[in-house]
């Protein structure tokens, strides 16, 4: 993709990637990770906590969005690789070493070698057959981290995971553990927004648009569905690493369908295709599960129901569609 | 040896076969244009070229290289291009998106996005674009480009003139009539007899699944009996 000749127009090199933020994305991008970075500053210890929740969240969400909004391809078993990279970092923390970066790249290669493993089969396919396929792959993968006790912990899951190490001293308290899951999350996302705005990206969203027509000038479509799940398992693997070094535990459950299917609520919620919409969508899923959801007497599925309807029928576009329909009228 | 021989060809959908033993031989640089009522099988023809409808059987020989059975992205690098009918944009990616996909995917020859804009100023104006936001006309602009971009040998258009204004069909003449002096054969299937007469060399009429009449468009022009019989029009 790099024999891509920039169009000798005036001003054009820039006109190839459409989502170069002007200025005033960029100022808000700057305003929001400011407010971020120094949250734990003046938050309560529980909404620091939540807060990185939230982003862990927020990084995994992307990653499926890159397969969902950017590419087309709606999966539910999305969690596999959230969860095998989750186990992979946690595993690695608790039996080699907990040194950053190690517990993040082991997760981020065992998310991506997951998703290798499995995509060859799901990317041959498309639409609903592609959401029964994962499906089905994140409940074996599931129930391989229920009955692999040896490794997993089995059901009762990977517990006495140890604090991740900065320069040979573990992030003890959660102010630092937030910065470091804001870091890796801030790494994680533009990483994502730089695929998605590359040639590469062009590509998945004319693959999204219309599959028939990328192949017939020439592109061999599965081959770039492949790269872009390969890319999304290792960014969920990530997230994963960034989930234990959070919680500091890993359950099967991790891996699961309600893991699955509520990242992909919160895509749809903030408008499949906006990376920053997934967040907002998964800032949402977080806080009405773990900060509304105790005081609900556990309802917060219920209330996380009624969130998604209203949007289907309100905001058919997500959260993102609000700011697109003010952008572009036509 | 002909540029393209088809030969035998079968192919259609799981709902029945749609192409029943079709033959066509075109050489290099004509531009044949394919006419017939509804449903004959012209578009299921231009698929199966592409490679997007699968061969059931029969073979197509494009410089003797055997196309069938391949992959479209396999057609497409062998030097065929697709302009579907209905222009299938991809209304996310923006002009210059469309443009520079389509270039990475070159052959290598005289068409580049230079070139192309020169030849499809409209499109310059709008490379910022999504192609959603296009209109019909640049759409189908957009989808010539996007053809004309790879490079190829065999251009198969599929009435580009669906819909458009009248200004808009006289550009895509013009598009085909410079695809010709290039040296790019040209394979149209068109419903506007205007069109279809005035840039092709041959006539070529399909009725259920195979051709039954071919002619030079002079001679198919002088012969009103025919085009009555064949196409129901004078």
């Amino acid at each position: 993709m790099t024999a891509v000749d920039a169009p000798a127009v005036p001003g054009g090199t820039a006109a190839v990637s459409p989502r170069v933020p002007r200025g005033r994305d960029g100022l808000v991008a700057a305003a929001v990770l400011v407010v971020l970075a120094a949250a734990p500053l003046f938050l309560a210890p529980f909404a620091t906590t939540t807060l990185a929740r939230i982003l862990v969240f927020a990084l995994f969400a992307v990653s499926l969005d890159l397969l969902v909004g950017v590419t087309g391809l709606p999966s539910l078993g999305h969690a596999a690789y959230f969860g095998s990279g989750a186990y992979a970092a946690g595993w690695v923390s608790i039996n080699v070493t907990a040194e950053a970066p190690v517990p993040l790249l082991v997760g981020a290669a065992v998310g991506a070698v997951a998703a290798a493993l499995t995509g060859w089969i799901t990317v041959r396919t498309g639409g609903v057959f592609f959401l029964m396929l994962t499906l089905a792959i994140g409940e074996t993968v599931q129930q391989v981290a229920n009955t692999w006790e040896s490794v997993t912990g089995g059901a009762n899951g990977l517990t006495g995971v140890p604090a991740v190490r900065a320069g040979g001293a573990p992030l003890a308290n959660a102010g630092f553990v937030y910065w470091y899951v804001l870091a890796v999350f801030v790494l994680g996302f533009v990483l994502v927004w730089l695929v998605a705005r590359s040639p590469f990206g062009a590509a998945l969203r004319g693959i999204r648009d219309n599959e028939p027509r990328m192949r017939a000038i020439g592109y061999p479509t599965a081959l770039y569905k492949y790269g872009v799940f390969v890319i999304a398992g290792g960014v969920a693997g990530v997230a994963g690493s960034l989930l234990v070094a959070q919680q500091r535990l890993v359950t099967p459950a991790d891996l699961g369908f309600l893991t699955a299917s509520l990242a992909l609520l919160a895509v749809i919620i903030g408008g499949a295709g906006s990376l920053w919409g997934a967040c907002l969508g998964a800032a949402l899923v977080i806080l009405i599960r773990d900060a509304l959801g105790p005081g609900l007497g556990g309802h917060g599925t219920l209330l996380l129901g009624i969130v998604f309807v209203l949007v289907v029928y309100l905001l058919p576009r997500g959260a993102a569609g609000l700011r697109l329909r003010r952008r572009s009228p036509s | 040896m002909s540029f393209l021989e088809v030969s035998g060809l079968v192919s259609g959908y799981d709902r029945g076969t749609v192409l029943h033993g079709l033959d066509l031989d075109l050489d290099a640089g004509a531009v044949l244009g394919l006419l017939g009522r509804n449903g004959v099988g012209k578009s299921t023809l231009i698929m199966t070229l592409a490679g997007l409808v699968p061969v059931s059987s029969g073979s197509i020989r494009l410089h003797d290289v055997e196309l069938a059975g391949k992959r479209p992205d396999q057609i497409a690098r062998a030097g065929v291009a697709l302009v579907p009918q209905g222009r299938r944009v991809w209304a996310t990616v923006t002009v210059a998106e469309h443009l520079a996909l389509s270039s990475s995917r070159s052959r290598g020859g005289t068409w580049t996005v230079d070139s192309v804009l020169d030849l499809l100023p409209r499109l310059a104006e709008r490379r910022r674009h999504y192609a959603g936001q296009l209109s019909g006309g640049e759409q189908q602009m957009l989808a010539v480009a996007r053809a004309l971009l790879t490079n190829p040998r065999l251009v198969l258009l599929d009435e580009p003139s669906d819909g458009l204004a009248p200004a808009i069909v006289d550009q895509i003449a013009g598009v085909v009539t410079t695809m010709r002096a290039e040296g790019v054969t040209v394979v149209l299937v068109e419903q506007d007899l205007h069109l279809a007469f005035g840039v092709a060399d041959e006539i070529a009429v399909m009725e259920k699944g195979a051709l039954v009449h071919r002619a030079p468009t002079a001679q198919f022009r002088r012969d009103p009996d025919t085009a009555h019989r064949l196409l129901g029009v004078a």
